[in-house]
């Protein structure tokens, strides 16, 4: 206990849950062990297993993973946009948006897709991480039994 | 039909800064400073524009007043870019998380530090009491405006914001244009004084246009700091530091190289010209 080193690597619990109104609520930690750059911890929560199967949710998590790093890499026409919006005095920003703004709004495509064709008809929830400052991946286990998608319930889930 | 009116989330944004235009714009709680900011360089440029353009356009080139607009439009955007938009705010860990965090401890506040390891190096991320979160590293928190901000480097009152990850390369382009500008002002107003000298004496030439005497004087006062600003931060950029780490704490080279992206300097520069 008075050591408080928890080790951010594959095999570490990565998960913290309590239990709300809407259900229960996990919460996947950011993968430091490669860097600061932005990757989550792709370890399968316990309290899933009976909702969701681990291959899945290890799919979900990489290819948001690999949205992020597509997001962070920069190659020549990311440098390129970069030099036109100084050029331009960053007016350019008004017609278009950045390199990493385009890949946050695929993430979000991502996880809609997924929630809307995996998660909510099993009664899972997963919520941008762009809410929750890129910090983690909040997971809520709906306890409704009928399993119909949060959305659509305007009372459940209120992101402030 | 009655029309629901919509909460937006900067209405109920937890931390101290003020909104404009329904959300569109940020300040931090007093933006007084910036105003000033805005105000001596509006200013200054105004006088400049009005004086000692039409002199120079004529007797030099009528690039001095294009050179001048082009540089006083590059500042000014970067200035309202740097003031207006999210530093890079943290947002405050929703109830639920706060909660999943103190259930942990079972029952306890949570601890001060909890130690991570980046690429094999131990870093600490210290618990924020107000946002009930443990900071993301180079993150931290601004008590001005009551957020943790992300890659944080400072509560910049001149800009009116404070400086982060999401707005530090508007920033720096702010100071290093300013630099140039304040420059470029003062030789014009120099120039046109002595040019004016030249014909019919000093005392002349500044009765003619005393607003280039003082276009001079305050271009003189600002340059040094403002050039010294554009220094500092191109050494911080060059270095990968932000201000707050260069203050003190981060001294370990351990971390730094924990934080770095690699030891290529392109990858350095990759900070500021890719998005």
């Amino acid at each position: 206990m008075a050591n408080n080193r928890i080790p951010s690597g594959p095999n570490t619990p990565g998960s913290q849950q309590t239990p709300t109104q809407q259900g229960i609520k996990i919460f996947i930690q950011r993968d430091y062990s490669e860097g600061t750059a932005v990757k989550f911890q792709t370890r399968f929560p316990p309290e899933l297993e009976e909702r969701i199967d681990r291959q899945t949710f290890e799919h979900t998590i990489e290819r948001l993973n690999e949205h992020f790093e597509m997001a962070e890499t920069a190659d020549c026409s990311t440098y390129c946009e970069g030099c036109l919006a100084c050029l331009t005095a960053y007016f350019i920003y008004i017609c278009t948006e950045t390199h990493y703004e385009k890949h946050l709004r695929k993430v979000s495509k991502f996880i809609a897709t997924q929630n809307e064709r995996v998660y909510n008809p099993r009664g899972v929830h997963i919520t941008d991480p762009i809410l929750r400052g890129l910090r983690v991946i909040e997971i809520t286990m709906i306890d409704v039994p009928n399993c119909q998608s949060p959305t659509g319930n305007n009372t459940s889930i209120r992101h402030t | 039909m009655a029309s629901r009116r919509v909460t937006r989330k900067w209405e109920v944004f937890a931390g101290r800064n003020r909104f404009w235009c329904d959300g569109r714009l940020m300040t931090a709680p007093h933006p007084g400073v910036f105003l000033l900011t805005l105000a001596l360089i509006c200013g200054t440029c105004a006088l400049h524009f009005a004086f000692d353009c039409p002199f120079l356009a004529v007797r030099v080139s009528a690039a001095v007043p294009a050179v001048g607009a082009a540089l006083f439009v590059l500042t000014l955007a970067a200035l309202l870019r740097t003031a207006l938009s999210d530093p890079g705010i943290i947002p405050r860990a929703a109830t639920a998380e706060a909660a999943a965090l103190e259930a942990a401890e079972a029952g306890r506040p949570p601890p001060r530090a909890r130690e991570v390891l980046v690429r094999g190096r131990p870093v600490k991320l210290k618990y924020c009491f107000t946002c009930k979160m443990f900071r993301p590293p180079r993150a931290s928190h601004c008590s001005l405006c009551d957020n943790c901000v992300d890659r944080f480097d400072h509560h910049c009152p001149w800009v009116g914001n404070c400086v982060g990850k999401r707005n530090y390369r508007s920033f720096y382009t702010f100071v290093v244009s300013l630099s140039f500008l304040a420059v470029f002002v003062f030789a014009c107003a120099v120039t046109h004084l002595a040019l004016a000298a030249r014909g019919a004496g000093v005392a002349a030439a500044l009765h003619a246009s005393p607003a280039s005497a003082l276009v001079a004087a305050v271009c003189f006062l600002s340059v040094w700091s403002v050039l010294g600003l554009a220094g500092f931060h191109t050494y911080l950029a060059s270095t990968d530091q932000t201000t707050n780490e260069d203050v003190g704490i981060f001294r370990s080279c351990s971390i730094r190289f924990a934080f770095s992206l690699s030891s290529l300097t392109t990858e350095r520069f990759r900070y500021f010209f890719a998005d």
